[in-house]
């Protein structure tokens, strides 16, 4: 037997177009008769629209029309949300797709014009005069309660969009008990803001609208983790059915969570083609994305722990304000709820939980997910704690650790929050980080360093996740208005290659190699005779997209089931073929076989051959060789592992060096090694940025402040180090590979590691608080202050 | 608005054209030319995924007027590998898995033809401190600076 393809960390299939030019992004592609459109955007906050003056745009050499929110209101059905929390009195406020006599953030579109080139329709758009009236307006999302403060919707008194709960246990008991009982516990508590956060993909988002109106159809490129989500969306936003709704998403330059959201741009975009009967595109510049495309993030959070003498965690409770921007966006809701507060948890016992989220609007770029979605911020507030919990009682952080981590299990350990992990053996993955790092040496390293005015620290952290999402019927029950199942269609053809349709869409994650993989794993079949297709809604089957870690677990569990339905198929015909009783038939790297005679046997190629000719069936066997598979699995996955970091702070200037980080995760079988260690690396150092240097500035106006690459930092590759990458592997027993995602692992763990290691060099020093993003300016100050006290 | 001839050479081929004096060299190749190998990634000069050769050099190709690049030789993604062969530096990137949107890939890959031209043997931080015009926000740089390395191997011997 040759080596195992699934487990081999073979090249990408998808990579030669993208290295030589040739993939198809959508700002790539052009059609006949293009027509170019530009969007006006607001520069107030808040403010009523007045008057709208588009007259001299419309005299514009090269303009075809003008749009503003009166003409696509009434036309266009508002941008809906798709993730309502049930008993969260949630205020599904309208959303128009361009603004129809208010604007609530600088950003909000205001108009549209469609011209013969992009420069023409951005000159037109410089020639239409808005008068605005200027509202007061609120960007904190804790200030936005406050009474008196500006109001953005009617129907949301005290600009709460909701107020979502998750309790197991009796926390506010626990605490009680905690302060009643000060000799045996200890309750800790902070004020902790995860900043605002630019997903910054480095492909800004763009659709093309095509519509045929002569057969009513739609044919829309856009820039989507989910072109089916797009499609029914698309749908309801412009009331042509979804059946003649084409939309394409092939190639795609990241997302981390911007491209799941529905926006108004690209239904303007459609509407424009409606209008003028041509393909027209439209491209956000970068300057328009940093205002237009949603950001993440966004949390106040109160945090408080208790816990005994001896270290063992009794208690959580933590009240969240977390800021949804002006308007619900598409999955916006489901972010700090359901993904971040089921996670309170995170890989420890702890019995009990309490957590009230307020989702509140205020006048900036709405807030859907960004790469970690919830969970970087849940893992961030158990994490820190624990630090604070350790520092408290004097016991070694790690130590900590592991006497609050749940014991190995396999199949199934229930937490306060309510949910079920799948497996873990988080002590596994703890111990393969501490190992790597030699944890007693490098304490003794920093004792030595601190002697001579040299600050290193170490941040540990031990995470478990939820992704892989999810089953339908929990989707449903948690307010997501979808399904969150996967379908894969696997197809021969005569010649023995084979296409393999997937539902979801990936843009980077490497699926047209790892599906191939499977497929082959399955059936033996060359991954080179194997062509992976996916985002384009006339060719693949339903499927719900990429985000949330979910398309290896869930769509590689379709794509699986349908080559064991194939391999089912091709038994039976083997065994017609071969003249021989099916239960005789083995099968083994891609031959069908008679037992004990490997000779009398059909390749995967012969029956795919036989299949499809259909000369000699047997009775009652359809022609052809191709499976379908929904697969709804009955479970989320829990990937989960352990981070190191060892950062060096130069006292003089505050200047932090990340020197070393170690990762060792945990996300089952891994289908293709390579894949997964980019995976995480790219993971860790998108939560090294939130750590670091990137976070939104708005002024008080609500003025973007950050709103170029300038001045919000993208981490850049002389500003990380190498990582060290290990795993174990735990499968998981709900799905049919084993695997959990890992898309997002790096981040989720990566803030609050160089976090805490940060705080940890600084501890001599007298520093114990410090907002991200930790620049220089801000450590430097942080220290004077230490000083001075 | 007036147009002004140009000819450009761009990956050997030589192009005429009469452009608007404000149209950008990365829009001229994009739009005009049909290159769209060549990326958008920004518009204040600061992502590099526009990155193209000009006279053997790299230039951020939207930060360049059509106009300017008047005479010039141009080369792009497209023109880097012979036929089917690929330039050492893309098959290395392919090997390291280098790219993952692969919507950086194109400039990651035209800065370290020039980077390998002018250092063929680079440390790991030289290759770091190259790329500082590159932005990435997929592969957290590790594997695009391993393909480098490996190419750098590759030719260099
Ligand atoms: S597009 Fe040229 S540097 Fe970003
Ligand atoms: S591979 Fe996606 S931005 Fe670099």
């Amino acid at each position: 037997m040759t080596t195992r393809i699934f487990g081999s960390g073979i090249r990408r299939r998808e990579d030669p177009r993208l290295m030589t030019g040739q993939a198809a992004f959508t700002d790539d592609i052009k059609l006949l008769g293009l027509l170019h459109a530009a969007i006006l955007r607001s520069p107030h906050a808040h403010a009523k629209i007045n008057s709208i003056d588009t007259s001299a745009a419309r005299a514009a050499p090269g303009v075809l029309a003008v749009y503003t929110g009166a003409d696509t209101d009434g036309v266009l059905n508002p941008i809906p949300c798709a993730w309502l929390p049930p008993d969260s009195d949630i205020k599904a406020v309208p959303h128009p797709a361009l603004a129809v006599d208010t604007v609530r953030y600088v950003g909000d579109g205001v108009a549209v014009v469609v011209a013969e080139s992009r420069y023409q329709a951005e000159d037109a758009l410089e020639l239409i005069t808005v008068d605005y009236g200027v509202l007061p307006s609120v960007i904190n999302p804790k200030a936005a309660m406050d009474p008196g403060a500006p109001q953005l919707h009617e129907d949301a008194p005290n600009n709460q969009a909701f107020h979502w709960v998750v309790a197991g246990g009796d926390a506010d008991a626990a605490f009680e008990t905690a302060a009643g009982d000060p000799q045996n516990h200890v309750v800790v508590s902070e004020n902790i803001i995860q900043q605002r956060l630019i997903p910054h993909a480095v492909e800004t988002r763009s659709a093309i609208a095509n519509w045929q109106s002569a057969m009513g159809e739609l044919t829309l490129w856009s820039t989507s983790q989910n072109p089916h989500i797009v499609r029914f969306l698309c749908s309801l936003v412009t009331g042509v059915g979804e059946h003649k709704i084409r939309v394409i998403a092939t190639d795609v330059g990241g997302g981390f969570g911007s491209k799941i959201p529905m926006y108004g741009d690209e239904m303007v975009t459609a509407f424009c083609s409606m209008q003028l009967r041509r393909p027209v595109k439209w491209t956000e510049t970068r300057s328009e994305a940093y205002l237009a495309t949603t950001h993440g993030r966004d949390h106040v959070q109160h945090v408080e722990m208790a816990a005994t003498k001896d270290g063992k965690i009794t208690a959580l409770r933590v009240v969240v304000h977390a800021g949804m921007g002006a308007y619900l966006s598409t999955a916006g809701p489901g972010v700090p709820t359901i993904l971040h507060g089921l996670m309170y948890s995170g890989p420890y016992d702890i019995p009990n939980i309490k957590g009230d989220v307020y989702g509140t609007f205020t006048n900036t770029t709405p807030v859907d997910a960004c790469r970690g979605a919830g969970r970087p911020e849940a893992t961030f507030l158990l994490e820190r704690m624990i630090e604070l919990l350790a520092s408290e009682l004097d016991i070694d952080p790690v130590e900590m650790r592991r006497r609050n981590l749940i014991q190995p299990f396999e199949d199934g350990h229930d937490v306060a929050t309510g949910v079920t992990y799948d497996s873990g053996n988080y002590q596994g993955t703890l111990d393969l980080a501490m190992q790597q790092l030699d944890y007693p040496a490098l304490r003794q390293e920093q004792a030595e360093l601190r002697s001579h005015g040299q600050y290193i620290g170490v941040g540990v952290t031990t995470y478990c996740e939820i992704c892989g999402l999810g089953p339908s019927q929990v989707a449903g029950a948690v307010g997501f208005g979808g399904g969150l199942w996967e379908s894969a269609i696997v197809r021969f053809y005569a010649t023995g290659k084979v296409n393999v349709f997937i539902g979801t869409s990936p843009h980077g994650q490497g699926e047209e190699t790892t599906f191939a993989q499977i497929v082959s794993d399955e059936l033996g079949v060359p991954v080179e005779d194997i062509e992976v297709i996916h985002g384009d809604t006339d060719l693949t089957p339903m499927g719900w997209g990429t985000y949330g870690s979910r398309t290896t677990v869930v769509g590689g569990g379709a794509v699986a089931l349908s080559a064991r339905k194939i391999k089912d198929k091709g038994k039976a015909l083997a065994a017609h073929l071969l003249e021989a009783a099916e239960e005789d038939i083995e099968y083994e790297d891609g031959k069908f076989f008679v037992r004990g005679s490997p000779d009398q046997n059909k390749t995967i190629q012969d029956i795919a051959l036989m299949a499809n000719v259909a000369w000699n069936m047997p009775e009652g066997m359809e022609p052809g060789l191709e499976a379908t598979t929904f697969y709804d699995p009955p479970n989320f996955s829990y990937p989960f592992g352990a981070h190191v970091a060892v950062v060096s702070v130069d006292p003089d200037n505050g200047h932090i060096v990340l020197q070393r980080y170690i990762a060792a995760d945990d996300c089952g079988p891994q289908i293709n090694p390579v894949i997964v260690e980019g995976q995480v690396h790219g993971g860790v150092v998108h939560g090294a940025g939130q750590a670091l240097w990137e976070g939104v500035v708005y002024d008080d106006n609500g003025q973007l402040l950050t709103g170029s690459l300038l001045d919000y930092a993208v981490p850049r590759a002389h500003m990380v180090p190498d990582m060290e990458i290990l795993s174990t592997v735990t499968p998981s027993p709900h799905n049919p590979l084993g695997v959990k995602g890992i898309g997002e692992t790096g981040t989720i763990a990566s803030t609050v590691t160089i976090y805490n290691a940060v705080l940890d060099a600084l501890k001599p020093l007298g520093v114990t608080k410090l907002e991200m993003p930790l620049t220089s300016e801000r450590v430097w100050r942080a220290i004077q202050q230490a000083k001075g006290a | 608005m007036e147009k002004i001839p140009i000819q450009v050479t761009v990956n050997g081929q030589s192009h005429q054209a009469e452009v608007e004096p404000r149209m950008l060299l990365v829009h001229f190749l994009r739009e005009e030319l049909g290159l769209t190998g060549t990326k958008i990634g920004c518009d204040t000069s600061q992502c590099g995924a526009c990155v193209v050769m000009m006279n053997g050099a790299t230039v951020k190709s939207c930060t360049c007027l059509a106009v300017q690049a008047d005479g010039a030789d141009i080369g792009t993604i497209e023109g880097l590998a012979n036929g089917n062969d690929l330039h050492p530096i893309q098959e290395a990137f392919w090997d390291n898995h280098g790219l993952q949107c692969g919507y950086c890939t194109a400039g990651m890959i035209m800065t370290a033809v020039e980077m390998l031209e002018r250092n063929p043997h680079p440390s790991a931080d030289e290759v770091r401190a190259g790329l500082e015009g590159n932005i990435c926000r997929c592969t957290g740089y590790q594997n695009i600076v391993k393909s480098i390395l490996a190419a750098a191997e590759k030719i260099g011997g």
